[in-house]
């Protein structure tokens, strides 16, 4: 008689190879964790303090969010950091639907290379360096215009924006089936009407998830914000970036607090919007 | 293309009655892939009219080409050379569209994002019939493929012979000429599927539109069709009705393709028109019937199929003789294997009956009998 219990022991079933058997694993995860998300608790925690100390807590209190709302500065740089993502995540949103339509709905022809670096320019060239560059350019259409709207700035985030729009969206397109769009066409749809009706509300998890996460990128831009703006455009990030060469209070750590509150909201939602893709 | 307009036309008349016009015709249709060395042909020089009203089968093995010829008919694809013709008039320039034609897909390709009922009515629609009109042959199709109970159902909460009954239903409502069916029976189980091929064939009597139906099952083939086209590497072999095709085989790959067959090396010792006589190796001469095509006298090569032939214990006046090497019992029928002299294989099909009659030993002699008219010549 073969005795299984003891077979068992000599012999533990192999478990399949999952890396969170490795050694370390959940320490390096802990670890990660804390160094990424503990910085941010004080942050917010001190939002709530009842006194001007950022060290000191004093109890609690919602002063300084009624601060915030009602600091003229800080409405105008909402509403423009508001016009600006909605602007800019739209008009994204829409350049890089396209731009998937135009990258997974064709034969593969001659530059399409060139097509994706283009598209994917905002990832590869480092923020700074585009950000001169756009300074140099647009100082020069300024003077040439004398025009100093919003328009740069829109311009500059649909820009940087695409990529991250565009991402989600080839992602959807590609897992979508191919032979929908021939079995509309066998149905008598013309071209648009199989986008309209088919290719379209099939998209729309991936193109508003583009949406989203345009949106937040476009909502936390400094670098090249700053680069471009001009004289009294100020976003919210900007708005702060000012303050913090002035005194600090726990205003700014309120602003954060719901700038930090509006990022995890629609980064929630894109991630809600991914798994219910699949 | 006015060439290509005139031979389509020429044989779109070759069948049938004069006036009677085919359903679809492929002139000449050649479809290559790609280009340079690494082009694949994927028909070559097709040519073939389907009837109005016909169950036609495209039947042949993966790759031979059967879902491109139903691409270019649909419209999908556009031939290399060559024209379709839909009741005498060109469409191979028209975009699928436009074409009055429409496809049961492999996948069913069914509209994720719709109910049953919007599927079905969404060729009607696009042809901009109004709401009423929709609506009630949406009904109509329901019925017709007994799917009523689950019109508001979403397409992903059905099993796969629904979905297979919503995608024929689709297809159906806008009425087209011509109904393209791409293995639309592949992916059911085998129960499901003969339920099935007796409910397509039920539904295109009662429609009364042409279908083509890819498949490479030869017994599906066999059982469903009023014709059938065998394919094998982008061309097609022979276009007949079932029968013809399995008594008639007009070359090695169609005999070997369809049903089980014994091959012979012959010696053809006289023609006429209408057959000729063989000399068997063994010595015996027979009559025989020829496929399509040019024949001279001389070494040729002659199928018998396995029910065609008998075995019997006296062995001194039967067309063949051999060893019995293998019997294999297959419930209604047991298949008798044999070698004749020059090790040639024989198979005997011999169907099986209540008052069990001789029994055969491995290793017997015996005779081989065949059936008047049961060898035919092939072309190759
Ligand atoms: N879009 C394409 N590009 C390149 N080659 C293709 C394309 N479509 C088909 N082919 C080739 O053409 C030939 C015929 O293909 P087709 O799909 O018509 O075969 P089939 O008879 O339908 O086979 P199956 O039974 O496997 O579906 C194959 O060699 C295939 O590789
Ligand atoms: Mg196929």
């Amino acid at each position: 008689m073969v005795d299984v219990a003891k077979l068992r022991q000599i012999a533990p079933p192999r478990r399949p190879f999952s890396i969170r058997s490795l050694p370390g694993f959940t320490a390096i995860a802990i670890v990660c964790f804390v160094l990424l998300y503990a910085p941010l608790l004080p942050l917010v925690v001190y939002s709530f303090n009842a006194g001007t100390s950022l060290a000191f807590w004093e109890g609690f209190s919602l002063r300084w969010y009624v601060a915030a709302w009602e600091n003229d500065s800080v409405q105008d740089a909402t509403i423009l950091s508001l016009i600006i993502a909605v602007t800019a995540a739209v008009t994204a949103t829409t350049l890089a639907t396209m731009a998937a339509l135009g990258t997974t709905r064709t034969k593969p022809y001659k530059g399409l290379t060139a097509i994706y670096a283009m598209i994917n320019q905002p990832l590869m060239v480092p923020e700074i360096v585009t950000a001169v560059a756009l300074l140099i350019l647009f100082a020069s259409i300024k003077a040439a215009t004398n025009y100093h709207g919003l328009a740069y700035l829109i311009a500059a985030h649909t820009a940087f924006c695409i990529p991250f729009a565009y991402l989600p969206i080839r992602a959807r397109l590609e897992g979508m089936d191919l032979s929908l769009e021939t079995a509309a066409a066998d149905l008598y749809a013309t071209p648009w009407r199989t986008f309209r009706r088919v290719t379209l509300p099939l998209l729309w998890p991936g193109i508003l998830a583009g949406a989203m996460l345009a949106f937040v990128i476009s909502l936390d831009d400094v670098v090249i914000t700053e680069f471009v703006k001009s004289a009294g455009q100020d976003t919210l990030p900007t708005y702060m970036l000012g303050q913090l060469r002035r005194a600090i209070t726990p205003e700014v750590n309120a602003i954060s607090s719901v700038l930090l509150a509006v990022s995890v909201v629609m980064v929630t939602i894109f991630f809600f919007l991914n798994r219910r893709m699949r | 293309m006015a060439k290509a307009k005139a031979i389509g036309a020429a044989a779109a008349r070759q069948h049938g009655s004069v006036g009677d016009v085919a359903a679809v015709t492929a002139a000449n249709v050649t479809k290559t892939f790609g280009s340079g060395d690494d082009g694949v042909v994927a028909l070559d020089d097709v040519s073939v009219s389907i009837r109005q009203n016909e169950f036609f089968t495209l039947l042949g093995p993966s790759g031979c080409g059967k879902t491109t010829l139903l691409r270019l008919i649909a419209g999908f694809e556009l031939p290399t050379q060559g024209d379709i013709l839909l009741e005498g008039e060109p469409i191979g320039h028209l975009p699928p569209y436009q074409r009055p034609v429409n496809t049961v897909f492999q996948s069913y390709a069914l509209f994720p994002h719709m109910t049953v009922s919007e599927n079905i009515g969404f060729g009607l629609q696009m042809l901009g019939k109004p709401q009423a009109e929709v609506a009630s042959e949406v009904e109509r199709m329901l019925a017709l493929v007994r799917m009523e109970a689950l019109a508001k159902r979403r397409v992903d909460q059905l099993s796969g012979g629904q979905q297979q009954r919503v995608a024929l239903a689709r297809a159906l409502a806008p009425h087209p000429k011509v109904l393209l069916l791409d293995e639309p029976l592949s992916a059911l189980d085998l129960k499901l599927r003969k339920e099935m091929q007796i409910e397509l064939k039920h539904l295109q009597g009662e429609t009364g539109i042409t279908f083509i139906f890819v498949t490479h099952d030869q017994e599906e083939a066999l059982t469903m069709s009023d014709r059938v086209a065998v394919m094998d590497n982008g061309k097609i072999l022979q276009v007949g009705p079932p029968r013809e095709i399995y008594d008639h085989p007009a070359d090695r790959f169609v005999a070997n393709f369809i049903g089980e067959t014994n091959f012979l090396t012959a010696e053809l010792t006289s023609l006429s028109k209408s057959g000729g006589r063989v000399k068997l190796p063994s010595g015996k001469t027979v009559a025989v019937t020829l496929a399509d095509g040019e024949f001279s006298e001389g070494q040729v090569t002659v199928v018998i199929r396995p029910e065609h032939a008998r075995l019997t214990k006296a062995k001194s006046k039967t067309t063949l003789t051999g060893v019995l090497r293998n019997i294999v019992y297959i419930g209604t029928d047991t298949h008798y294997h044999l070698r004749l002299p020059g090790d040639t294989p024989f198979i005997v099909r011999t169907q099986n009956q209540r008052d069990t009659q001789e029994s055969y030993q491995q290793g017997d002699e015996l005779g081989i009998e065949i059936s008047a008219n049961a060898v035919q010549v092939l072309r190759d």
